[in-house]
């Protein structure tokens, strides 16, 4: 079966070379068929390998496929490495991918780009796969930029509006920054390692010792890529401007899937991190500020896209405090819990927006529970789940992390468990101002309400299970359970853990986790209290707000500082670049060519009288002069 | 010893030297044709000359039978030449060369 690795990712690659091609002439069934078909398969494909890979006794393979780039000392084999930690990968995409497939032929039924939204989404899932499969750094390049630009394509997807296309171009452009430092933490490791395949990489980088400032940089500049792509602080604003996009998109690509690249890239090269401290504290602070930080803008945001994304990026946070801890495991535990719930949620709104015939703002939704059940309980569930309701999935991995944490540094901790505070009032914030009281719509929309289709629901009720069951192969020790993950994902993590000692007194870990559960409990029913007792609102448009409310509201201006103090000093170096060195040195040399040819040939051109008796007279003085110099 | 060679090789030096000269002004400084294509001709027969005095001198035939040719090619320059004077009188009533002055920028 693992011969056939090279299936998973050509699966969706047909896929998207069926539909980008014959798109326009098959029917939305055909398809919508051929779209998800390709998916399961990987999906079977990447179940087999999962569970083959966890009964043999081998846990690390590497499939050569061809060679792809040879030149001199620089030998790049196309191959795929298959062991715990991409195969994990590779379910949660395949799998998650199929369900919002489905999600989609609902979704995206009335849209005249159906067969276009399709290729679209195959080509993602072709480069995602490519990026967690590659056994080397350029093939997870090649993916990480691939699935950026299908994210391009995607969050511009409805292109005829300038919104939304600068919205993808926003995420373009910030992507870019980041690729910049991943590409060069690329070239820093070949030039440190003389190769960029992980074996041969992570075998040498282990004889190092700790500290050493070359492996610093290099984990330094890898995780500015990863800032970039998992809209990490400075580089997040992109992700909550991404939800322009479908929404099934936003909960493939910048929820459950894409955003988390990231983490699987520092997870895969974990050795470089616990070999050097300064990178790894980076991370972690960065990865709580970015929570927190996230957190508190989606206290305050009023369309339901914007409060997920900020969430979005809030977790992601979460889990790259996780990694800076050296949680790897509960980082990618958490990837899995959070691609579980939060595609969940994403879906969930979809279904809401598409009931409320395309209606975000929250202000206008309400008493939506009785109006679509279905959506209702699932979302319910994805809210528990991410809050950390004890036995959701969302409890355990944040429990691990912010066990961690504790371990690590008070400090980080203390932002984690604000972070949760936070998480916890938004989300009920967002449920209840949804689900809870009475409709607050036209009666249009009233009117309009209904349950979505069965190809919309069906993944909706799979995902909630797992948002709820997800958390079970993950269940702490102290709890009396197995960590099942922590099991399965040894190998990869084997030469950190080894450097990386995690001990907490079992009666800590209960605190910790009772401190958790109290503060979660304690904050739903402040939200509870503000939004269903006593019906508060949020600040209608246009209303005076306070100062901080107003901060947070706007997003502490953030968009608009990153304009004044770059994009404006950007736009004006351009913009002077082009006058003068562009119009007047560039062009003025090109023209000023141009004009000395002219200016010669009109001026000999006078020489050109017509006069026969000028021209032999020439012709005689010339000669006369030829003979004198030859002669003399 | 022929009769050629009873004047030094000198005398026919000069002589052609003068005669090309002559022909050299006449093209330049004449404005009628067929002053001008005189002034060819004498250029091409101050050219024989010479060769034909070398050709005595160092007992090498070659140089007349260039002479030979030289004037075949001039009689058949000659035949073309006077062809186009008679047809720039017919178009302009005048064999003045500065007339021709209409093939320019």
């Amino acid at each position: 079966m693992i011969k056939l690795v090279g299936l998973i990712p050509l699966l969706p690659l047909i896929g998207f070379v069926i539909i980008g091609l014959f798109g326009k002439k098959l029917s939305k069934s055909i398809v919508g068929l051929v779209g998800s078909g390709v998916i399961f398969g990987s999906f079977a494909l990447a179940l087999a390998i999962f569970f083959e890979l966890k009964g043999g006794t081998q846990k690390e393979f590497t499939i050569d496929l061809f060679t792809w780039i040879s030149a001199g000392k620089l030998s790049i084999p196309f191959s795929f490495l298959i062991d715990p930690l991409s195969s994990l990968f590779l379910l949660i995409i395949t799998g998650i991918g199929f369900l919002i497939h489905l999600y989609s032929i609902g979704y995206m039924s009335h849209d005249e780009g159906f067969a276009r939204f399709f290729a679209y989404l195959n080509l993602f899932i072709f480069f995602m796969l490519l990026l967690v499969l590659g056994s080397n750094y350029l093939i997870m390049f090649v993916g990480w930029e691939g699935v950026g630009l299908c994210s391009y394509l995607l969050i511009g997807f409805w292109f005829k509006n300038t919104a939304y296309n600068n919205a993808a171009k926003k995420a373009f452009i910030m992507n870019r920054i980041g690729d910049l430092g991943f590409l060069m933490g690329i070239i820093l490791i070949f030039i440190t390692f003389g190769s960029i395949s992980y074996h041969e990489v992570f075998m040498q980088a282990n004889s190092y010792s700790s500290g050493t400032p070359v492996l610093t940089v290099i984990a330094l500049l890898l995780f500015v890529g990863a800032m970039g792509k998992s809209a990490q602080l400075p580089l997040y604003t992109w992700l909550p401007d991404a939800m322009a996009g479908p929404t099934p998109v936003s909960a493939l690509i910048h929820a459950a899937t894409m955003v988390t690249a990231g983490i699987y890239m520092i997870a895969r090269s974990n050795i470089l991190y616990s070999l050097s401290p300064v990178a790894m504290q980076t991370v972690a602070i960065v990865g709580a500020c970015t929570a927190l930080f996230a957190a508190t803008i989606g206290l305050a945001q009023n369309d339901i896209k914007k409060v997920l994304a900020y969430s979005t990026v809030s977790q992601l946070g979460y889990m790259f405090l996780a990694l800076g801890v050296g949680a790897y495991t509960g980082a990618v535990f958490h990837v899995m819990t959070h691609a579980f719930f939060k595609a969940l949620l994403f879906l969930g709104a979809g279904s809401v927006i598409h009931a409320m015939g395309g209606e975000q703002d929250m202000r206008k939704m309400g008493g939506l529970k009785k109006y679509i059940p279905i959506t209702h309980l699932t979302f319910l569930i994805g809210t528990l789940a991410i809050v950390g309701f004890p036995g959701f999935s969302g409890f355990f991995s944040k429990d691990e992390i912010l066990a961690h944490a504790y371990e690590n540094n008070k400090l980080l901790w203390v932002l984690g468990i604000l972070t949760a505070a936070m998480t916890t009032f938004y989300m009920f914030r967002l449920y209840f101002l949804t689900f809870k009281g009475t409709f607050r719509g036209t009666h249009d929309q009233e009117h309009h309400l209904h349950e979505s289709p069965k190809s919309m629901t069906i993944p909706l009720v799979i995902l909630s299970m797992l948002a709820v069951v997800g958390g079970l192969i993950g269940i702490p020790e102290v709890l009396g359970g197995k960590h099942f993950l922590e099991e399965f994902l040894k190998p990869v993590f084997a030469d950190s853990s080894s450097r990386i000692i995690f001990h907490l007194p079992e009666s800590t870990e209960y605190m910790l986790m009772i401190v958790a559960v109290a503060v979660m409990a304690t904050f739903l029913y402040s939200a509870y209290t503000v939004y269903v007792k006593n019906k508060t609102l949020p600040a209608a448009e246009g209303e005076e707000l306070q100062p901080l409310h107003k901060l947070v509201y706007n997003k502490y201006w953030i968009d608009e500082i990153y304009e004044t103090i770059i994009t404006k000093p950007l736009n004006f170096i351009s913009e002077a670049l082009h006058k003068v060195v562009d119009n007047q040195i560039v062009d003025g040399i090109v023209n000023g060519i141009g004009y000395l040819v002219n200016w010669t040939s009109s001026t000999i051109r006078l020489a050109q009288t017509g006069n026969i008796g000028f021209y032999v007279f020439v012709m005689v003085i010339s000669i006369v002069l030829i003979l004198f110099t030859r002669l003399m | 010893m022929s009769i050629i060679q009873t004047i030094p090789i000198e005398w026919y030096l000069f002589l052609s030297t003068v005669l090309f000269a002559i022909g050299v002004f006449g093209v330049l400084f004449r404005r009628n044709a067929i002053i001008i294509f005189m002034s060819i001709e004498l250029m091409l027969n101050a050219v024989n000359l010479l060769l034909v005095a070398f050709s005595s001198y160092l007992s090498d035939s070659k140089g007349q039978v260039f002479v030979f040719f030289i004037m075949a090619v001039a009689a058949a320059e000659v035949a073309v030449g006077l062809a186009i004077l008679s047809m720039v009188y017919r178009n302009t009533n005048s064999p003045d060369i500065n007339n021709l002055n209409k093939l320019k920028w």
